[in-house]
C-alpha cells in the first residue's frame, strides 16, 4: 500500500500529461455541423441558370453542394481545384451565399464552371438553414439528400484526399450493396 | 487642457455610434429578451463573441433573424431550438442540462465534495495523531522530553 502511494504522483502526472495531449492536440476551430445525418432544408430558389431549384433535385447522386461567393478569396483559390474535381465527373452544387447574380454570373464565365447548377441565396437564408457560417464550405450529400458531412474552408488536394473522398466513397459504396 | 479631454470624449464617441442596428421593439419585455439572447447566443464564425458584440457577417444575419422570431412571437425554447438545430450546441454559452452534460454541470460540486471530504480526512488523521500524543503515560513522556531535549551529537 505504502509502495503504491510512492506511485501516486507518477499516475497523476501521466493523467495530466495524457488529458493536455488530447486537448492541445483539438483543432478549437474544428465545429461538426449540427445537420450532419440529417436531410437537406428544405429550399426552393431560383438558380444562376435560370430555372428554380428545389432540394428534392439534388437527391438521387451523392453530390457536393459548395458554398460560395465573389466577395470570398478563399473562394477563388479552391475553384481551379472545383473545376478539376467537375471533369473527374464529381456532381458539385454551388451554393452563392450572400451574393449578387450579376457578380456571380461573371465570375463564373471567367473562372469556368464546376456546378451543375448554383443556388442564388442572395440574403443568406438558405445558409441560415443550412448552419452556414462563412464561405466557402462544402457539404457532402448522399443519394437520399442526407448530410453527411460539412467541411469549413477551401477544398483543396489535401482536403479531398483525406476527408470529402473517403465520405463520397463511402457513399457510392454503400448504394451499391 | 480642457480642448484635449473633449477631443478625446469625441473621439470615444464616434466608435460608440459604429455598428449599430436600430431595431424597433414593440414592448420593452421584447427588448429585454433580444438582449438576453444577443448576450447569451455565440457567434458561430467567432471563437468567443456572443452575437451583441461580434460584428461577423453571420452574427448580424442571426440578430436579424433573433429580430424577426421575437416580432413573430415565437417562444424562448423555440428561439433557442432554431439556433441549436442550425449551429449545434456550440451557440449556447450555457449549455443545456442533459445526460451529455451532467458531468460539466455537476464537475465543480463534485470537486468541491471531494475537496471537502481529502480536508476532512486530513483534519481527522492530524487529531488522531495529537490524541495520541495526549494519551502518553507520565512516564512515556518524561522519556519523550529527554529525547527532544538531548543535545545532537
Amino acid at each position: 500500500m505504502a509502495r503504491l502511494r510512492l506511485f501516486l504522483p507518477l499516475l497523476v502526472f501521466a493523467a495530466l500529461a495524457l488529458l493536455f495531449w488530447r486537448g492541445l492536440s483539438l483543432d478549437p476551430n474544428y465545429m461538426p455541423s449540427a445537420l450532419e445525418n440529417r436531410p437537406l432544408p428544405a429550399f426552393s430558389a431560383p438558380t444562376l441558370e435560370g430555372p428554380v431549384i428545389s432540394d428534392a433535385e439534388l437527391r438521387g447522386k451523392p453530390a457536393l453542394l459548395n458554398v460560395w461567393a465573389t466577395w470570398c478569396p478563399s473562394c477563388a483559390a479552391e475553384h481551379a481545384y472545383l473545376n478539376a474535381l467537375a471533369r473527374k465527373g464529381v456532381l458539385i452544387y454551388g451554393l452563392n451565399y450572400k451574393d449578387n447574380a450579376e457578380a456571380a454570373g461573371r465570375w463564373i464565365a471567367e473562372k469556368g464552371n464546376p456546378y451543375v447548377a448554383n443556388i442564388l441565396d442572395p440574403a443568406g437564408l438558405i445558409g441560415i438553414d443550412l448552419g452556414v457560417t462563412g464561405a466557402p464550405e462544402t457539404y457532402v450529400v448522399d443519394a437520399a439528400g442526407v448530410i453527411q458531412l460539412r467541411h469549413q474552408g477551401p477544398v483543396d488536394e489535401r482536403v479531398w484526399r483525406t476527408v470529402i473522398e473517403p465520405a463520397l466513397a463511402g457513399l457510392s459504396a454503400g448504394s451499391l450493396r | 487642457m480642457r480642448l484635449v479631454v473633449w477631443s478625446i470624449l469625441l473621439l470615444l464617441a464616434a466608435g460608440v455610434n459604429a455598428g449599430i442596428e436600430a431595431r424597433d421593439f414593440s414592448s420593452p419585455e421584447q427588448r429585454e429578451r433580444y438582449l438576453h439572447f444577443t448576450a447569451e447566443l455565440r457567434c458561430p464564425k467567432c471563437q468567443n463573441q456572443n452575437l451583441a458584440d461580434s460584428n461577423a457577417p453571420i452574427a448580424e444575419d442571426l440578430r436579424e433573424q433573433l429580430y424577426r422570431l421575437l416580432q413573430e412571437g415565437q417562444s424562448d425554447q423555440q428561439i433557442v431550438d432554431f439556433m441549436v438545430s442550425r449551429y449545434g450546441e456550440y451557440v449556447l454559452y450555457k449549455p443545456r442540462i442533459e445526460p451529455r452534460t451532467w458531468l460539466l454541470w455537476g464537475g465543480p460540486v463534485l470537486m468541491f465534495v471531494g475537496g471537502l471530504l481529502a480536508v476532512g480526512t486530513l483534519v481527522r488523521r492530524a487529531r488522531q495523531r495529537t490524541s495520541a500524543l495526549a494519551d502518553l503515560s507520565d512516564e512515556e513522556s518524561t522519556r519523550l522530553k529527554q529525547l527532544l531535549d538531548q543535545d545532537c551529537p
